[in-house]
């Protein structure tokens, strides 16, 4: 059965509707949702004033009570039964710098221990991995990332950090992610990023999209703190690259 | 100018909130009584858009630097201008050097200060709603000048009064929605989710609020998926946390209500050890 065919439609509340893809986590799926909500922006249907992209779910919010609930249904399913396959978006790979030295990925030695493998080889998997973009939530500007190595996957910690440091790079579970901004958080920190993922003053105030990729660069504690200052001053450019699947 | 003589307990710019940037991770934020911020802004004829200041657990205190109308909605905690009573829910005039204050709790929780046209705020992705990491101040201190806008239209004095049905403070009945997963519920779980008297824990924010009363959960993980304000989740330990309006884009846990818009409304006025009951409308 193909994606298609397995849409379930909810309804949250007065002001959104929940629809669900009957599928499991994959790459192809993102780019199922993402074209959708596209192609309904594309419409520039003025009641639609939002989108949350899940890993198998797409919730939009409306600006007044929606009052024909099924009537509504029936257009969305429209749209969608009418978009081009796969409408096409440009997606990029993000080569995102982490400094992996133990005093930013303070949580290194423990897990090094718990996972009975090296620092050096557990930095090693976790930067030649490829991470696929499923959605952006929990923070502005926090990406969930896909394809963490399963050898790296560890428990959350019993209790979280109630100041992880903002660009932390963590661990938790079978994920792994960037913190965007100082906050309580429960994952293993491994390292740090000097990047910047959400700006307020920008009109897309994050650069990577849901679908993109993300691949970590070691760096060293020196090249961090020049790279920091190239970025405090705005002279420094993300390095990325155009990706087709 | 309007200045903190006195921020009070937590006080925040408010307006109806931040929208089209879900998908970047960016809550929704806005005045937690949507109601109560926007009669504020009816009484004075305000534009829609226009922000108010949401004073939770009154105690805040505040200076006139220039002329103004004001009003007054949501909780009542007692407001004096100068020392002497005024009424809520109604145009009031204030003059250069006016100290408006906030004393003992009445009803409610949250209560709203508009100003003629609203304060002049900076708007940041679309908001003045304050939210940490996005606005460049996320609560009122003491000592800030919020400037507002001139008023070109004479002011003018009303006796005309707005009466709120006192329901909307006092009744624990809060409307809502079947949640994406309340199917997955046994009757079990769904008469103890509609027929218990739940009480409202100390850990409540605009973030969200947490209940005392734990429902069995027996629920496998879930795929994290879109939540929005009014969202009732069950979580791993059995305890419902009710999200509100600074609540994150995405959760993990079972969406097994969703409350009315209204009923958000009514649960911004409840504070610790007050009683709600959810009721399918």
């Amino acid at each position: 059965m193909s994606l298609k065919d397995n849409l379930i439609f909810k309804r949250l509340g007065e002001k959104a509707i929940l629809i669900e893809w009957n599928s499991e986590v994959q790459p192809s799926l993102i780019d199922e949702i993402t074209s959708f909500k596209n192609e309904i922006l594309d419409k520039k249907i003025d009641q639609i004033q939002d989108f949350i992209i899940g890993y198998t779910s797409l919730v939009i919010k409306y600006k007044e009570e929606i009052i024909g609930f099924s009537d509504e249904i029936s257009a969305l399913q429209k749209i969608y039964s009418e978009k081009e396959e796969v409408k096409k978006e440009t997606k990029f790979i993000w080569e995102i710098p982490v400094c992996y030295h133990v005093d930013f990925g303070f949580d290194l030695p423990e897990m090094s221990k718990q996972l009975n493998i090296s620092i050096d080889e557990l930095i090693d998997i976790h930067s030649t991995t490829l991470y696929t973009v499923h959605f952006i939530g929990f923070l502005p500007g926090f990406l969930y990332l896909g394809g963490l190595n399963a050898k790296l996957f560890i428990q959350r910690k019993a209790t979280p950090l109630l100041k992880v440091p903002k660009g932390a790079v963590a661990i938790g579970g079978k994920q792994t992610g960037i913190y965007p901004e100082e906050s309580a958080g429960g994952w293993q920190i491994i390292g740090k990023t000097p990047i910047n993922f959400f700006n307020v003053n920008k009109t897309i105030p994050c650069f990577a999209k849901a679908g993109d990729k993300i691949c970590f660069k070691s760096i060293t504690k020196e090249e961090f703190i020049s790279l920091a200052q190239s970025i405090s001053e705005g002279s420094y450019e993300l390095h990325k690259t155009e990706w087709h699947a | 100018m309007l200045k903190v003589l006195h921020p009070g307990f937590f006080s925040t710019i408010q307006d109806q909130g931040r929208c089209g940037y879900a998908h970047y991770g960016v809550p929704t934020s806005g005045a937690m009584d949507l109601y109560a911020h926007q009669l504020a802004n009816a009484i004075l004829n305000n534009n829609q858009k226009a922000s108010t200041i949401e004073i939770t657990f009154g105690g805040a205190k505040f200076e006139f630097l220039k002329r103004t109308q004001i009003s007054i909605t949501g909780a009542g905690f007692n407001p004096k201008i100068n020392g002497n009573s005024i009424e809520t829910n109604k145009r009031i005039t204030v003059n250069v050097g006016d100290v408006l204050s906030f004393g003992k709790r009445e009803y409610g929780l949250r209560t709203y200060l508009a100003v003629l046209n609203g304060f002049e705020v900076d708007i940041v992705l679309g908001s003045k709603s304050f939210y940490k990491g996005i606005t460049a101040q996320n609560v009122l201190r003491k000592g800030d000048e919020i400037p507002f806008f001139e008023s070109d239209e004479g002011s003018y004095e009303t006796h005309a009064r707005i009466n709120i049905n006192s329901l909307h403070f006092t009744s624990p009945i809060l409307n809502c929605y079947k949640g994406p997963e309340f199917d997955l519920l046994s009757l079990k779980q769904r008469k103890k989710l509609l027929e218990t008297d739940f009480k409202i824990s100390a850990n409540n924010s605009r973030m969200g609020y947490f209940l005392e009363e734990t429902i069995e959960n027996n629920f496998p993980a879930m795929l994290s998926s879109g939540i929005v304000p009014g969202t009732v989740q069950l979580t791993p330990s059995g305890k419902l946390i009710v999200l509100m309006r600074d609540c994150q884009v995405t959760g993990g846990y079972p969406r097994v209500l969703q409350l009315t818009s209204q009923a958000i409304n009514q649960l911004a006025q409840k504070t610790t050890k007050d009683i709600l009951i959810f009721f399918f409308s």
